[in-house]
């Protein structure tokens, strides 16, 4: 019993019409690497967020090195020696690496000891292969260097037990790697990592053992080398997936979308889309991969009109205005934008609102006298609406904001594809999303598509890339940097493509 | 059994939101009676003389319908201002510039017309226009640079009343005013009608008219639509199709042109003549106003009234029981204190839980 | 005779300042910890009317200073605790913060109008006083003006250079982070957000007790507000703010300077001067850019909770 460092037994937590976590006991033993996988909403997170402190439990006990432990916040999680590193980071922008590292320290008095910091940082940076300068401000850093700060972070404080939510997400396959080493030297010296992840694949690479949550539940805890892929898909999902969901071959037929040499800055004022050309066809779906930061955002924006460019845009030969939504809707053109709460909804108005943000006014068969027009004259239609795309809500008047994130994604497709788009641009369209969403999801795009509309689909996930698209495009620091094909064969093409290595030309 | 406070995961019932409103008033009047006493005198004396005069004598009960005018078109100009969540701490200023737009008209560029029927929609039109004009300054500096509206909007006021200031003291000094600061009267075609002899004039009609204009607006066009939808996600607005930056500057321009109506109106119907400090901070007293009646029309012209009541009693109470009028103020602060107490509150609800 | 134009106007340029100055370093406080309070000009009136009130009836002046920033410092902590605790709207309780303290100082002081009380008087520093010009500009004013020049720094070093300043630009920049390494945001927030207010009390006793030394309802007459925009003209640094806050001041005396050079300007028009001037300011410094760079608190006005939108 002593090599076990945490026990989590029965632990229940409830938020406002959800079970987070339902009696769930979880053991993580000295030296392991412990995946903890499921699927969005699972209640991963929301675990581990009670064993750093930063929810309470309902229920349940948390035991360290055996002993009962009362962990009210991350500070004291943190004096237990557990260390967390969340999907947004806990990093002070303005400060510089070791100021973020110095901050709350105890022992000196008055002054931060940040040079005794800087020291110390340089010699774990060099020990655990993690390059950072430790007087570069945050906001300087990339996601991945902000990643490597937190590491240094948890390294400096000697924790025991690491915590690590979705490392991986905004990292290149490359990098990945890099960190799967850095987390295998961790545990050499000592420390217990746990590893939060709902991609099976570095599940299996990076782990020891392996714990399933579905539903809030712990479906069961396996070893590594006594599974398989499949099998963890199935206790993770509950069923058999179909893994590659079946799509007929596309038939690509006239141009919708040109873009020529299109540049574009981001909010920071520095060009983020630098002259990217493309097209996509009707019936097709032209897939952008690329890590996270390298101008999809920006290219979609610009794309749909929210964002100002030069070059040029044209959708069905006609060349669009900068910055003009309205020419953008006139010509069918959807929009799934990646932050679907900050872009697409108005989260304290009412369903039948958010169904119809766009329609009542600009798309003329639905045309309305804008001077003698009520709101609730929306609701039938919503309806409808609402029933078509298997919208589950109480009421139509409910806000938006008590939606689960499925059923917020699904108000957003029901609204686009209820105008009969030529052209959809979809940004991470299932992120955060259940596989019961993430397939309806899918289907729905592939049917769009079958029905000749043109799809321009980013995703950070490689999966997602290759189910749905039919061609790959690689967006490297705001460039197209190759295209491939999208299947497992070229995985390893496109991750180069994604960490900037430009494809040999033959 | 342990109580946890958890967020709700719907909206408030309106009987909820409703007996929220009546207990921060009823908690601010229990705190504003101390405040009454740490003076004292004695706080029920005081508050049934407030409520008596103003609404249980006819003079008195004219008085508030008089002063609810000014209150009501600020307020309403504030409610289209909010409900965009757009800040307009200047409804005081765009009040006094109408004032000075309605004054221009009335004395200097149509005095000589003598038919009411044309000088009076052209000096409502031009106080409106001025109104609309101060508005809309702190509705262009924030959507061209986004200067933030609360500081732009007050420092406006502030500007306004210095302007009314300047002229009263300077140019348009009534040369027959024995040196007091102060315009000469409007010509008679510049008065509104007056309905009684102590000053019951057309313009609490056309205040009232104003409510349903505005719910109009705000119901039954795309312009209120759209209101809805910049005010609760800008974002999504610009994603929506909705220049959010045209509708900025839009609704400052009607919320300054409403409050500028109302300062039209006071000096047409009410004061007859441009005076400093003509007004007792009924542009910030509207702010309370809408609050109080979350942002609804028609809610605003009671809560309006009950306000034009209070001011109207709180002067009653400083003459016969020397209680200063500052009071009014202190009750204000009071009252906001309270609503959005209540209102942050409104957003959690208490659960029991095992264990 | 140039020359005496010019030390009159720096002079009161920095005591039409000096109130400014309080109430921005006040404010300042408490936005580095993430509070929006926009109710200066109600704790400012609040602490002209303790002020003059405690030196009317005890003569004590010292005393009547620490009143005033005592009775600033409870409505602050009102503010905090609707901030902070309930996690309401911080514009609209800034607001109420205002109608209240001119309500309360409107009424309780109302028999103090007209009133005379024991006022700070100028001291000349030794030495110092005697350089020529300089002397007689800087270093003969009454002692708060001397208090400010030393909190500046004092708040600037505090600010950047000791532990408790790091943790509160944590706090009003990235509450969880500070959060996650056991610094109190809640704590935190509300000694600073009391702190600004008795700051905001001094810049009002300042008023009543020596630049204009007796009561006034509303004599604050819009500083508090002018001391918010100096904060984000300021970029939240406090030794802009000092000069900032001279500049306003240079600004608002502006009329005696040019009644002196016998430049007509109605009196009227000039005392818009500040407002105006105040909005040009606003125009240049609204872009969002700049602010991360320079630890623009970005938290400001959002209210923390560990559990985040739950």
């Amino acid at each position: 019993m002593s090599d076990i460092v945490l026990k989590l037994s029965g632990i229940v937590k409830s938020f406002p019409g959800v079970l987070a976590n339902d009696h769930v006991n979880f053991t993580l033993k000295k030296g392991e690497v412990h995946a903890l996988l499921g699927e969005n909403g699972a209640g991963k997170t929301t675990l581990m967020n009670i064993t750093f402190g930063i929810y309470r439990q309902d229920e349940g006990e948390i035991y360290i090195n055996g002993e009962r432990a009362e962990i009210t916040s991350p500070h004291r999680a943190m004096e237990y020696g557990i260390g967390m590193i969340q999907q947004h980071f806990s990093l002070v922008p303005s400060f510089s690496v070791a100021e973020n590292i110095a901050l709350g320290l105890k022992g000196s008095k008055i002054s931060p000891k940040v040079d005794l910091v800087r020291k110390k940082v340089k010699d774990l940076a060099e020990r655990f292969g993690l390059n950072v300068n430790p007087d570069s401000r945050i906001w300087q850093l990339s996601a991945g260097e902000q990643q490597r700060v937190e590491i240094l972070k948890l390294l400096y404080m000697n924790a025991q037990i690491m915590i690590l939510d979705e490392p991986t997400a905004i990292l290149t396959p490359q990098e990945a790697t890099n960190l799967f080493k850095t987390i295998k030297e961790m545990v050499k010296y000592g420390a217990s990592v746990i590893f939060i992840s709902h991609k099976l694949k570095e599940v299996l690479e990076v782990s020891d053992r392996i714990t399933v949550m579905r539903h809030g539940k712990v479906i069961d805890t396996l070893k590594k080398d006594e599974v398989s892929e499949r099998i963890l898909a199935k206790k993770m999902v509950g069923r058999d997936v179909v893994l590659k969901i079946l799509k007929k071959p596309s038939a690509p037929k006239k141009v919708e979308l040109e873009v020529k040499d299109l540049w574009s800055r981001g909010d920071k004022g520095i060009y983020a889309v630098r002259g990217v050309s493309l097209e996509v066809k009707s019936g097709e779906i032209l897939g952008i991969a690329g890590v996270a930061g390298n101008g999809q955002r920006e290219l979609a924006e610009s794309i749909y009109g929210l964002r100002k460019y030069t070059g040029e845009v044209k959708i069905e030969g006609e060349t669009m205005r900068p910055l003009s939504v309205v020419s953008r809707m006139k010509s069918g053109v959807a929009y799934i934008p990646q932050d679907r709460k900050e872009v697409a909804l108005c989260g304290g108005l009412p369903i039948y609102y958010n169904l119809f943000l766009k329609k009542p006014f600009r798309v003329p068969e639905f045309y309305l006298n804008p001077y003698l027009f009520n709101s609730s004259r929306l609701k039938r239609p919503s309806e409808q609406l609402v029933n078509e795309y298997l919208i589950s809500t109480s009421s139509l008047n409910l806000e938006v904001k008590y939606l689960s994130g499925g059923n917020m994604q699904k108000v957003v497709l029901a609204r686009e594809l209820s105008l009969n788009p030529k052209l959809i641009i979809a940004v991470h369209p299932t992120r955060g999303l259940d596989v019961g969403a993430i397939e309806f999801v899918y289907k729905i795009l592939l049917k769009a598509r079958d029905n000749g509309t043109a799809i321009l689909l980013v995703a950070g996930d490689l999966e997602e890339i290759f189910t749905l698209s039919d061609r790959v495009a690689v967006l490297y620091e705001g460039e197209i940097i190759g295209y491939s094909k999208p299947d497992e064969s070229h995985l390893e093409e496109i991750g180069l493509m994604m960490a900037g290595v430009r494809k040999v030309k033959k | 059994m342990r109580l946890k406070i958890e967020k709700r995961n719907e909206s408030a019932s309106t009987l909820s939101v409703l007996s929220m409103s009546v207990l921060s008033v009823v908690v601010s009047l229990v705190i504003l009676g101390f405040i009454i006493l740490s003076l004292g005198k004695n706080p029920i004396d005081a508050y049934i003389q407030l409520v008596s005069w103003p609404f249980g004598t006819i003079a008195g009960l004219t008085q508030s319908l008089i002063s609810m005018t000014p209150l009501l078109f600020t307020s309403l100009g504030l409610v289209l201002a909010f409900k965009m969540k757009l800040w307009n701490i200047g409804a005081e200023g765009q009040f006094y510039m109408g004032a000075f737009g309605a004054t221009w008209g009335a004395l200097f560029l149509f005095n000589h017309i003598s038919n009411p029927w044309i000088m009076l929609p052209l000096i409502a039109l031009l106080g409106a226009g001025v109104g609309a004009g101060w508005g809309t300054l702190a509705g262009v500096m924030k959507a061209r640079l986004g200067v933030n509206e609360i500081l732009s909007t007050l420092m406006l006021n502030y500007v306004a009343i210095y302007w009314v200031n300047y002229l009263v003291y300077g140019p348009w000094r009534d040369p027959a005013s024995y040196n007091f600061p102060i315009t000469a009267e409007f010509p008679k075609a510049a008065i509104l009608p007056q309905y009684t002899a102590n000053g019951i004039n057309l313009g609490m009609f056309l205040a009232i008219a104003a409510s349903f204009f505005v719910y109009y607006l705000l119901k039954w066009t795309r312009f209120g639509f759209e209101i809805d939808i910049s005010g609760d996600n800008p974002k999504a607005a610009e994603y929506a199709g909705i220049n959010v930056k045209k509708m900025i500057v839009i609704v400052m321009a009607v919320s300054g042109a409403l409050s500028g109506l109302g300062g039209m109106m006071q000096m047409s119907g009410v004061l007859f003549r441009l005076q400093p400090n003509f007004s007792p901070g009924y542009g910030y007293t509207a702010i309370i106003i809408v609050l109080l009646a979350r942002l609804n029309p028609f809610v605003t012209v009671v809560v309006a009234f009950l306000f034009g009541g209070l001011i109207v009693g709180t002067q009653q109470i400083q003459l016969f029981l020397q209680i200063p009028f500052s009071l009014v103020n202190a009750f204000q602060g009071l009252l906001l204190f309270s609503f959005v107490a209540g209102e942050a509150l409104l957003h959690y609800k208490l659960r029991w839980l095992k264990a | 005779m140039t020359q005496n134009i010019m030390t009159t106007t720096i002079s009161s340029a920095i005591r039409a300042g000096t109130p400014l100055l309080f109430a921005s370093i006040g404010e300042l406080l408490a936005e580095r910890s993430g509070v929006l309070n926009l109710g200066v000009e109600g704790m400012m009136l609040i602490g002209a009317f303790t002020g003059f009130a405690v030196s009317y009836n005890t003569g004590n002046l010292l005393l009547a200073v620490v009143a005033a920033m005592a009775a600033a410092a409870v409505l602050a902590a009102l503010h905090a605790f609707m901030s902070v605790t309930l996690r309401a709207n911080q514009v609209v309780s800034g607001l109420a913060l205002v109608f209240l303290g001119s309500g309360l100082s409107g009424f309780w002081g109302q028999r103090y109008v007209g009133m005379q009380a024991q006022a700070l008087s100028n001291f000349s520093i030794p030495f110092l006083g005697k350089i020529p010009i300089v002397g007689e500009v800087l270093f003969n004013r009454d002692p708060l003006v001397y208090v400010g020049y030393i909190i500046v720094p004092l708040v600037w070093w505090f600010l950047y250079k000791t532990k408790a300043g790091m943790n509160l630009r944590a706090v009003g920049e990235a509450p969880s982070a500070a959060d996650a390494r056991g610094i109190n945001v809640s704590l935190t927030r509300y000694v600073y957000t009391i702190v600004g207010g008795a700051f905001a009390g001094l810049g009002g006793a300042y008023l009543s007790l020596a630049y204009t030394p007796m009561w006034v309802e509303n004599m604050s007459a819009g500083r508090g507000w002018i001391a918010i925009v100096l904060v984000i003209f300021a970029i939240w640094d406090p030794l802009i703010a000092m000069a900032g806050a001279y500049l306003f001041g240079g600004i608002s005396v502006l009329q005696f300077g040019l009644q002196v050079a016998q430049i007509p300007i109605p009196a009227n028009i000039m005392k818009m001067f500040p407002y105006l001037f105040t909005i040009i300011v606003m125009l240049f410094t609204s872009g969002e850019k700049m602010k991360k760079r320079f630890g623009a608190p970005s938290a400001l006005g959002v209210p923390y909770s560990r559990e985040g939108k739950m």
